[in-house]
């Protein structure tokens, strides 16, 4: 499979970053070139082979269900959770105007 | 007196706790060391202070008789893509310049309170994405090493390329690393120094920059096997924030220490044997047998089947989590924001990734975005994710019939930088050694074995059982004391 310039611009504004014409001319050969190198993996047999989803045997815990279980994860840090927005205002996030 | 700054992590401890000299000499002294260093770009910024803090408050600890911690007294330098409280963490992206974080990841905290100080965050390939440290927004980072009669500038490796030019630059004893594909091992086998990427989930990945969450893991980068055993007791253990940390016992590796190797068997893959592979890496990794037999191994021939395939199949997995976890940096929470007049939300995040990723990040989004996309998914990512269990079951197989595997790290020394960023695919076969290892989430390390013709260094590569880093770390030393690696770059800089 190879992509053309218009799937690199669907791909492009999936992934929410902007590129310009000279850009998506660039990128086009690369990704081909990335894509046909992984084409080789179609040769493997895979039949009856799981597709794997933790790569060290391993549960998934539940934490106490409780309020701050810990205290440094827990609620109470709006002043640190701001700290570094771009525009951090009223005690919010501020984005441009999402509603008309 | 000794020169400090040609100490390891062992010698700053011991000599730091019998009293030969103070914490705060040794930082005084690295400090120096590495504000003398600026031109290799080791670091993107320093943190003097810190180490000072932390030297002061050894000392102190000592006069007062108490317990000194495994690594006190321990300047280390600390790859910028751990989070550390009140420092810039940048994962050497525009993306996030400037963000400072309110707290400090689980491995860098455990660090300190073993007792080291920082000397500053290290440079690295922009969110651990390459193979050179040639896509770092804060520029390149120059290693210490140079090829005989050429003044070119060299590639440390990457990703860590930070942390290896500054260990082997002895402008750090140590420093801490990631790997997700080889990111430690590389950079350690291109300057002649050790580093270990340990067992996935030894090391907590909270406060750790994601990069691909199923391969991400931290380890020590060290000159000795000693340090890395030393130090990579202090970054590990259990953390109830990380959902895939183990929940185990840290063995005390450096206590067990054994380059005896009788009765242990050495698996040599064959698949290893790739073309492109320079003809003196191979000559090195049959010196490594021959080490590991002296050393009382018996060497046996064993099959990885799947090998050539676990790049490729590297090549889907890392990207597509890597987009994933990249879907984070939206100008709203922290990093940089990128908003044109009168644009909406929508460009605004489209504006903002666009500014702030480098050429790699993004190629590595778009591919990662591709391969999950609806239609594709199963095609790529599905069948690299059934490859991936191949890998794995390869290794499955191979250890069932020897302890450890010895491999070469890289099929080639370090090269001039600028050299290969013509076909981004070049690049990725550096890994083609490394990858393999990282897929099935395995203890491997590099240690230096030799200097080829151009006098650059070549590292050889131990693969271990799942949780079994004692048995990395002993072939490890085995081969340390019999390579008697001395070379060390000459100061340029």
């Amino acid at each position: 499979m190879s992509v053309d310039k218009a799937t690199v611009v669907r791909i492009a504004s999936l992934a929410r970053i902007r590129m310009d014409d000279a850009a998506l001319e660039r990128m086009v050969p690369e990704l081909n070139g990335i894509l046909q190198w992984v084409e080789q993996l179609g040769e493997v047999d895979v039949t009856g082979i799981e597709p794997m989803a933790a790569v060290i045997p391993n549960t998934l815990r539940l934490r106490e269900d409780v309020v701050d279980a810990d205290p440094l994860t827990g609620g109470g840090k709006r002043e640190d959770v701001l700290a570094n927005a771009p525009a951090a205002e009223h005690g919010f996030f501020g984005v441009p105007k999402v509603i008309e | 007196m000794t020169d400090l700054t040609s100490l390891g992590v062992k010698d700053i401890r011991d000599g730091v706790a019998k009293g030969d000299f103070t914490a705060r000499e040794v930082a005084e002294a690295f400090n120096a060391a590495v504000a003398e260093a600026a031109t290799l770009n080791a670091f993107i910024v320093t943190t003097p202070d810190h180490a000072l803090a932390a030297a002061d408050k050894v000392d102190a600890a000592r006069a007062a008789g108490g317990q000194l911690g495994k690594m006190a007294g321990v300047p280390i330098g600390m790859k910028d893509l751990f989070a550390t409280h009140g420092v810039q963490t940048t994962a050497a992206s525009h993306i996030l310049e400037g963000f400072t974080p309110r707290y400090e990841s689980t491995v860098s905290q455990k660090l300190w309170d073993a007792g080291a100080g920082m000397l500053g965050k290290l440079n690295l390939d922009q969110f651990a994405m390459g193979s050179s440290n040639e896509t770092s927004y804060f520029g390149n980072v120059t290693s210490p090493w140079k090829k005989a009669g050429s003044n070119a500038a060299m590639s440390p490796g990457g990703s860590s390329g930070g942390s290896s030019a500054a260990v082997a630059a002895r402008i750090a004893p140590a420093a801490t690393g990631t790997d997700t594909g080889g990111s430690i091992r590389q950079p350690a086998a291109f300057t002649g120094i050790c580093g270990i990427k340990p067992t996935y989930g030894r090391c907590s990945r909270w406060g750790i920059v994601a990069f691909a969450s199923s391969l991400d893991q931290a380890g020590p980068m060290a000159r000795s096997v000693e340090d890395c055993a030393i130090m990579l007791g202090a970054m590990a253990g259990f953390d109830p924030k990380d959902s895939t940390s183990l929940q185990m016992e840290v063995p005390d590796w450096e206590a067990a220490l054994n380059a005896d190797l009788r009765g242990k068997k050495v698996g040599i893959p064959r698949e290893y044997r790739m073309e492109g592979t320079d003809q003196a890496i191979f000559d090195s990794w049959e010196q490594g047998k021959a080490w590991l037999k002296d050393a009382g191994a018996e060497i046996v021939d064993v099959s990885l089947p799947h090998t050539k395939y676990a790049l490729p199949a590297y090549y889907i997995v890392a990207p597509a989590e890597a987009s994933s976890n990249l879907a984070r940096y939206d100008g709203v929470r922290y990093g940089l924001r990128d908003l044109p007049d009168g644009v909406g939300l929508q460009d605004m995040y489209a504006a903002t990734r666009a500014a702030g990723f480098g050429d790699e990040v993004k190629r590595r989004i778009l591919i990662g975005t591709y391969v999950l996309s609806a239609g594709f998914y199963d095609a790529y990512y599905t069948q690299a994710q059934k490859v991936r269990a191949l890998v794995a079951r390869d290794f499955e197989r191979a250890f069932a019939e020897c302890d450890v595997i010895l491999a070469p790290t890289t099929p080639t020394a370090s090269f001039p930088l600028g050299s290969m960023t013509d076909d981004p695919l070049t690049m990725y076969l550096n890994d083609v050694f490394a990858v393999p290892a990282s897929l099935a989430g395995l203890p491997a390390m590099s240690v230096p074995a030799t200097v080829n013709a151009d006098g650059l260094p070549l590292g050889l590569q131990l693969v271990g059982k799942p949780f079994d880093e004692q048995g990395v770390l002993d072939a490890g030393l085995a081969i340390q004391e019999r390579a008697g690696f001395t070379a060390k770059p000459e100061k340029w800089w």
